[in-house]
């Protein structure tokens, strides 16, 4: 259960969250929703470790454990995982070296033995079959000449190998088609089970229509200033955000 | 007893004394280029950080050691570096030696330039200008042998790899090969070329290259000298009509290495590909310098060139690129990255064009930092600690700088290299 209590945090000496208080039991995903500006990302980024995001006070606990104490490659192997809103393109890197290496740095991690080769590829395309994914997006540079699309399915994989305990999808659904928004879902979908808890951030409630959640939050100003079951989502869709606002 | 003179000076008292001695010495067109060489030597010396060309390389430590001359026949055992093909011509502090070298079954002839002065005549000295480049002026004053090949029209060459080991003799020397490389017309050849060596040493060979009409020479450089080595190369390259030169140089061990290169594409559709990847630590500098002359029309040029610098080390890349105005529809790129892992590295970059001719497509572009962090906290996300995150990160930049290498012997070879220099970094770190 990822437990988050009076969380605040700056940017380049910037108050963007302002005391989050969010718990997402085990099992459960949660949606957070937000207009621009309002912190989302940077709970993404606090949340995963990112230099540059000072935590100012609070605590982020992840089953008991002191997240924020922890380098990203740790909460990595502690089971947070963060599917980036704009995932980086590593030239020169390939992407079953890159998939194989974070996969076993993540098992040693658990105290699990690496796979090799063999046992990765066998691995990597069964979830890439999954995925729609072509084979060849093994082999090339890690998110290098990769649609839209194919960066978002590509963390998803990332995301399907290493069975993380926590996921934060960061506006995954952005820049995708319908056919592509489905294939996303699909694979988050498959995630769900009692070992699973992920947060949703997104602007719209499209995905949330494939991907329904648990509850909903709503985040403005640094703040959740509301929380609700699905319907929460749809509320926003027909209301706006200036309605929660004049409410809260 | 006086002290040994040292820089300029010193070589043109070693000149003086040993002219008579030198290979070819009987050979008056030689000795009239030497005594040339001398005097525009004598003239300039070693250049200063003054000189334009070498404004951010200073040959001081290199002007004031007293260099001698190595030992002759060392008949002991040498340590030859592990062989990249099967077909390898060796120097052994600059000298040809036959008894080390394997080339049974070339197509063609490997020579020492000693042994065939009279041969080379007409090509030694056709490309080189000792009286713009003094290192080529002191090589021409004082060079006792290097390669001589020639393949005839239409030799697929095939790999020949050219070793040169310094054998450190306790005291400093130098030493100044002169190389001779020509392919006839449609001629092919993959040169390999591995140095190394230790103690205190000077190595300054100088390439004239010749590529005849429609051939192509593939020219990898392994410059892998001890961090107590100064490597000063100079080559000089004529590309013919329809002829393909590519070099691929990789500096990663020398306290010093210039990588001079200077190539002109004469005839249409030659094409020049300078391509490299240098590296330096703490105290080490590094420096390509090339000079491309386009004096033809339909000629294409591409070079990239990629600087990994730690601790103190400093590099420098200068490219020029000139256009002449026969040179219609040249296609020419100059791409340098320099990637700098400390806070103290340093790079200085200074891309020249020079453009004569209206129809011409020429784009250069630089880039100088750190490593990304975006691209490292994506690594460390995925749960890939941090120094294994920055050594991925390297490694890709320069296995990034070999993905245009071709001949797979060449790339491995090239690859094994990089990957050796960035694991000594990992142990010294």
């Amino acid at each position: 259960m990822l437990h988050i209590e009076g969380l605040t945090a700056e940017v380049d000496g910037k108050p963007i969250l302002q005391g989050i208080d969010l718990q997402v039991p085990t099992g459960e995903v949660h949606a957070i929703m937000g207009p621009n500006g309002s912190g989302k990302s940077t709970l993404s980024y606090v949340l995963a470790g990112r230099d540059g995001y000072e935590v100012t006070g609070g605590i982020a606990t992840l089953d008991g454990r002191d997240i924020l104490a922890m380098e990203p490659e740790e909460r990595a192997a502690a089971g947070v995982f963060l599917a980036f809103q704009y995932p980086v393109e590593l030239p020169g890197v390939g992407n079953a070296m890159f998939l194989r290496t974070a996969l076993n740095a993540v098992r040693r991690g658990r105290g699990e033995s690496d796979l090799d080769a063999m046992q990765f590829l066998k691995l990597a395309r069964e979830r890439m079959k999954a995925l729609s994914m072509p084979e060849d997006m093994l082999k090339r540079g890690v998110n290098v000449g990769f649609s839209g699309g194919e960066k978002k399915r590509n963390e998803i994989l990332q995301m399907a190998l290493l069975q993380p305990a926590f996921a934060i999808l960061d506006e995954t659904d952005s820049g995708l088609d319908i056919d592509a928004l489905k294939i996303v879902a699909d694979g988050v979908n498959a995630m769900r089970g009692p070992g699973f808890s992920a947060l949703v951030i997104t602007h719209y409630q499209r995905l949330l229509d494939y991907i329904v959640p648990d509850r909903v939050h709503v985040l403005m100003g640094g703040r959740i200033v509301k929380s609700g079951g699905p319907e929460l989502a749809q509320e926003l869709e027909a209301q706006g955000y200036g309605a929660v606002q004049a409410a809260a | 007893m006086t002290a040994a003179q040292t820089g300029a000076a010193g070589f043109l008292a070693r000149y003086e004394g040993l002219k008579d001695h030198l290979p070819g010495a009987r050979k008056p067109w030689l000795n009239a280029l030497r005594a040339d060489a001398a005097a525009h030597f004598a003239a300039r010396g070693f250049p200063t950080r003054r000189v334009e060309q070498w404004k951010y390389t200073d040959l001081a430590p290199v002007a004031q050691a007293a260099f001698a001359e190595p030992l002759t026949s060392v008949g002991g055992s040498v340590r030859l570096p592990a062989a990249n093909s099967p077909h390898r011509a060796v120097f052994v502090d600059g000298r040809f030696r036959l008894d080390l070298s394997t080339l049974d079954g070339l197509p063609f002839r490997v020579r020492g330039l000693a042994q065939d002065l009279a041969e080379a005549e007409p090509h030694l000295g056709a490309l080189a200008k000792p009286e713009a480049e003094p290192l080529a002026a002191l090589n021409t004053m004082l060079f006792e042998d290097g390669v001589f090949l020639e393949l005839p029209e239409g030799v697929d060459g095939g790999l020949l790899e050219l070793v040169s080991v310094a054998v450190d003799p306790g005291r400093p020397f130098a030493f100044h090969p002169r190389h001779l490389v020509r392919l006839g017309a449609g001629a092919r050849l993959t040169l390999i070329e591995t140095a190394t060596g230790a103690g205190t040493c000077l190595h300054n060979p100088v390439f004239e290259i010749d590529v005849a009409e429609g051939a192509m020479l593939t020219h990898g450089r392994m410059l892998q000298e001890a961090a107590t080595v100064f490597h000063l190369s100079t080559i000089y390259a004529r590309i013919a009509a329809g002829a393909t030169y590519d070099n691929f140089t990789v500096a990663a061990g020398p306290r010093l290495t210039r990588n001079e290169i200077h190539a002109a594409l004469v005839g249409p559709h030659a094409a020049c590909h300078m391509n490299g990847a240098q590296m330096a630590a703490d105290g080490q500098h590094v420096d390509t310098t090339t000079s491309l002359d386009h004096a033809a029309p339909d000629c294409a040029s591409r070079q990239t060139y990629k600087t990994v610098l730690t601790g103190r080390a400093r590099g420098v890349f200068q490219g020029k690129i000139h256009v002449h105005r026969v040179a219609q529809r040249t296609d020419g790129y100059q791409m340098n990255q320099a990637l700098l892992l400390s806070e103290e590295a340093e790079i200085d970059s200074k891309p020249q064009l020079e453009i004569y001719a209206d129809d011409v497509k020429c784009s250069h572009g630089a880039t100088v930092g750190a490593l990304d962090a975006d691209s490292l906290f994506y690594l460390r996300s995925r749960g890939i600690p941090g120094d294994q995150a920055r050594a991925m990160l390297v490694e890709a930049f320069l296995h990034e700088a070999v993905e245009t290498v071709t001949d797979e012997t060449l790339k491995g070879a090239l690859t094994r290299v990089l990957d050796a220099w960035w694991e000594r970094q990992g142990v010294a770190a």
